[in-house]
């Protein structure tokens, strides 16, 4: 396949970026979107220039590292994927292809299309986590679970943290990032304890940290590559009206 | 040369680890704060450590190469982790478990390691679910448990098909607890470019920050490496993209000895290369030899029938079909360990008897979804089955999966003793970076089980018990001239690549680096393929340095800087590897060297010459490397021949 690409440039969260234009020729169908910007990058270093930089790591749609917001939607066409398991057979030849950053003040640009997502790891540590250290804690099985709640519990846990959510929605919003992470404890009881706390201390951090707020567009459901629901958003939004109401904390 | 000691505790097998925790230096609370540990990786083991250290109270520092601690390749691990938990009631034990990895191992790992990996597999479990890690129940709401490669008792627990993510997040939850308490600090987008001896101890690194190109100096009382595997040598592997070596193949270059480097683990179900542009394999876990069937055909002809297209792999009937594994290990079947179903794969493969482009086999699953209905297989495989559909575009539950062997795991590594200190005092290496628990194989779900026993159960005490002398040294200044050396090093060797100005990609080198190796020191290795190997890889080296084109600037985002130094470091930890395949005249777990088989193509050890851990001593660039040998004694078990038939 031949393509065109616009891709965003910027050298720095300070510098003035822009949209460059580029041709790739010769891509197999077969290979991934990012080993087409492998292929492009090729051609970039061979004219002795400057590649495009991105972030990926795993490749199979795990880390969570790549990010990428393809013709007007983070991850691309498809749906339930990462950048890194989206494969060229979803464009045609002769595609001109819209390439961008994740778009959202929480995540200033590094470079290129690399964005700064390390908001979302001081969300976490504000509170996403049991304290239990190491050592000293019971045995695996002294606490039943039933499995419907521990299945939506793993539902809620498979977030991989890429901030497509945010980048999706027009308010940069990380409401559904920050729901999956208070659902999953709140669904299990080994998450009672902090529960309170945890979900007030996360709320506060996102609005510090100036994501926006949840105005029930969906967006991010229909984006996310993990496919966690919205229903967690609502389970966090009672987890924070009765951590309000009933708690003394 | 070189002293060293596996420094094993007396007493019986089951009494060690507690004789060695009975005994161990401590250090008060109002000393550890006063002490810093410098912990590099944040993977299982890693992220682990470091915060089980913050914990404790010590003052940590951690460096991530990725933009978060989360993103740590363990997070790739699909299938489960194993303990000793026998909560099926299907006969397991410490005593198995243990068993059961040093057979899988081939006889080429310590038995007072792998005993206490088994003895503590089960608080690893417990510590995980307290974490709040959604790991599989069953309706009665206690955890579920599957078997797994090399394995005959259902020992692994699993989260769906993300349980290295779970645990990696579990891990990641309470590494966020510390920094979030000011116990560690946490060095984001940052790679350690070497380490820091002082007095012949290791007392800090240098890192280049990858966001600016700085490179700075930072120092400790003590350094932990735990930075995952080197199977990024090999271009093409199952590893992530920034997975490299580097932290302990500059370790090494420092005095530090590498310890079986030649044991890499080829995975048998991967899914097959497609083209050139290829930029890294996927695994399909293991887990799905639990339910499908790996064949390829019975008849030559309808092999080739396939790869034409003239055939579809579903018009073949039962008879036609070859189930190789069944036919050959009718004990085991599909779940020989990997070492095992690789090589079968291979055999068949290049016996003509292959299909796609004549480098797969089949993992079928008609079999299952006919006994267990479609639905009980998408609710165990459904991320699998997805995520090869989006890559192969074809439905696996209506057409066999294609699989075939990469390279997966690094059972080598840096030779660590008995607390996971290397032969420099002071550095500690933890995880998939050290040599110590899977011998010459790794069975599957014990990679996970590893990280965390080193990160949560072993390095908190062993490291401690280091820091229990040092509580009397005073904070180093990086002001000191060993670190200025060391950075001017650095600095030195980034200079150097960057003035090459020649006309080459680092990932030229890297690929036709790979080539070589997966060519010669991958699956079946010879001593000529070897030989052939070692000319290639210093042609390889001598063009690196001379034609090495790295773009854009050394003090900025530089990715190709990044990769140049990494491919590096590939090139002669390639050359290593190929050293060590070269002196092991014999074949063992991953090492298969075509000399040394049985008349039915099985690996044939030789333990009266070679039970031993092959360690080497780094003598300078391009020269080479000096022997030393670790005689594995076995009290508890009796070596055998493995048997999976």
């Amino acid at each position: 396949m031949d393509l065109k690409l616009k891709i965003w440039r910027q050298e720095n969260a300070q510098a003035k970026g822009e949209f460059k234009t580029y041709n790739v020729a010769g891509v197999s169908s077969d290979s991934s979107f990012l080993e087409m910007l492998d292929v492009l990058n090729e051609s970039i270093v061979d004219k002795v220039e400057t590649p495009v930089c991105f972030d990926h790591d795993c490749r199979e749609g795990i880390c969570g590292m790549c990010s990428l917001y393809i013709n007007g939607r983070p991850h691309g066409p498809d749906d339930a994927i990462t950048t890194c398991q989206l494969h060229m057979r979803k464009f045609k030849d002769g595609d001109t292809i819209t390439i961008e950053p994740w778009r959202a003040s929480p995540f200033p640009v590094i470079k290129d299309l690399v964005v700064d997502r390390t908001a979302l790891d001081s969300i976490i540590q504000s509170g996403g986590y049991t304290s239990a250290k190491t050592g000293g804690v019971p045995d695996a099985n002294a606490t039943l679970i039933d499995k419907y709640s521990s299945d939506l519990a793993m539902d809620a846990a498979s977030c991989i943290g890429c901030g497509a959510c945010v980048a999706a929605c027009k308010n940069a919003s990380a409401m559904l990032f920050v729901a999956a992470k208070v659902s999953q404890f709140a669904l299990l009881p080994q998450g009672q304890v902090e529960k309170t706390k945890r979900v007030q201390d996360m709320v506060a951090r996102m609005d510090e940290l100036g994501f926006g707020n949840c105005t029930n567009t969906y967006a991010c459901e229909m984006e996310c590559p993990k496919e966690i629901s919205v229903t967690n958003i609502a389970r966090m939004n009672r987890e924070f009206l009765s951590s309000k109401v009933c708690s003394e904390q | 040369m070189i002293k060293f000691d596996s420094k094993i505790p007396e007493g019986k097998l089951k009494d060690k680890w507690n004789n060695y925790k009975a005994h161990q230096g401590l250090v008060n609370p109002s000393n550890k704060r006063k002490l810093d540990i410098i912990v590099v990786g944040t993977g299982l083991a890693g992220g682990a450590a470091a915060a089980s250290f913050g914990e404790l109270g010590f003052n940590v520092k951690n460096f991530c190469i990725s933009d978060s601690p989360r993103r740590a390749h363990s997070i790739a691990a699909q299938g489960g982790i194993n303990a000793a938990k026998n909560y099926p009631g299907d006969g397991d034990s410490i005593y198995r478990l243990f068993y059961d990895t040093i057979k899988g191992g081939d006889y080429r790992s310590r038995e007072g390691n792998v005993y206490r990996l088994a003895e503590v597999s089960n608080d690893i479990i417990d510590q995980c679910v307290a974490q709040g890690v959604p790991f599989a129940r069953d309706y009665s709401g206690y955890l579920d448990n599957r078997s797994f490669g090399g394995a005959q008792v259902s020992r692994t627990f699993y989260a769906r098909g993300q349980t290295g993510q779970q645990l990696l997040l579990g891990a990641y939850g309470a590494l966020s607890k510390e920094i979030e308490k000011g116990t560690v600090t946490s060095y984001n987008r940052m790679e350690m470019l070497d380490l820091v001896l002082i007095d012949g101890k290791a007392r800090g690194i240098i890192t280049r920050d990858l966001k600016t190109g700085k490179v700075e100096r930072h120092s400790a009382h003590a350094v932990v490496i735990a930075t995952g595997g080197y199977g990024n040598v090999f271009f093409l592997s199952t590893n992530a993209m920034t997975s490299n070596g580097g932290a302990i193949i500059r370790s090494w270059r420092r005095g530090a000895l590498m310890a079986n480097p030649a044991f890499v683990q080829i995975h048998p179900t991967c899914i097959p290369v497609h083209g050139d542009f290829q930029s890294k394999l996927t695994l399909m876990s293991e887990s799905l030899r639990n339910d499908g069937r790996i064949w390829v055909p019975k008849n030559i002809e309808d092999a080739v029938a396939i790869k034409e297209g003239k055939k579809k792999p579903t018009d073949l009937s039962e008879e036609e079909r070859d189930y190789y594994l069944e036919r050959r290990y009718p004990a085991f079947g599909n779940l020989v360990p990997r070492d095992v179903a690789s090589r079968a794969a291979k055999e068949r493969c290049d016996a003509g008897f292959g299909i796609g482009t004549g480098l797969a086999v089949y993992l079928d699953f008609k079999s299952a979804i006919a006994r267990l209905g479609e639905d009980v297989i998408r609710a165990r495989y459904g991320n699998l089955f997805q995520m090869y559909e989006k890559i192969v575009d074809e439905n696996p539950y209506h057409t066999p999966m294609m699989i075939y062997p990469a390279i997966h795991y690094s059972m080598g590594g840096t030779w660590v003793d008995y607390e996971l200190q290397s032969t420099i005092p002071g550095l500690f290496v933890g995880g998939e970076a050290n040599f110590s628990d899977h011998g010459a194989n790794r069975l599957g779900a014990s990679a996970l089980m590893q990280g965390l026993s080193d990160g949560y159960f072993v390095l908190p005490y062993t490291v401690q018990n280091y820091l229990a002398e040092e509580i009397r040294v005073p904070r180093f200044s990086t002001d000191l001239p060993e670190f200025e050396q060391a950075e001017k090093d650095v600095q030195a060797r980034i200079d150097q690549l960057m003035n090459i100005k020649g006309s080459k990609s680092p990932d030229y080198f890297h690929k036709k680096l790979g080539k070589i190796m997966w060519e010669n020191v991958g699956m079946a290795r010879t001593a000529d393929g070897l030989a052939h190997a070692k000319t290639e890889i210093a042609k390889i080296r001598e063009e690196f340095y001379k034609n090495l084109l790295v773009v854009g600037t050394a003090e900025s985002f530089n990715p190709e800087l990044e990769k140049a130094l990494r491919v590096a470091d590939f090139i002669d930890m390639g050359e290593l590897m190929a050293f060590d395949a070269a002196h092991r005249d014999e074949s063992c777990g991953g090492h298969f060297r075509e000399e040394f088989q049985t008349p039915e193509g099985e690996a044939l050890r030789n333990d009266k010459d070679y039970m031993y851990v092959g360690t080497w001593e780094y003598k300078g660039e391009g020269v080479e490397p000096e022997l030393h040998k670790e005689d594995l004694q076995y009290e508890e078990i009796e070596v055998k021949t493995r048997n999976y038939k």
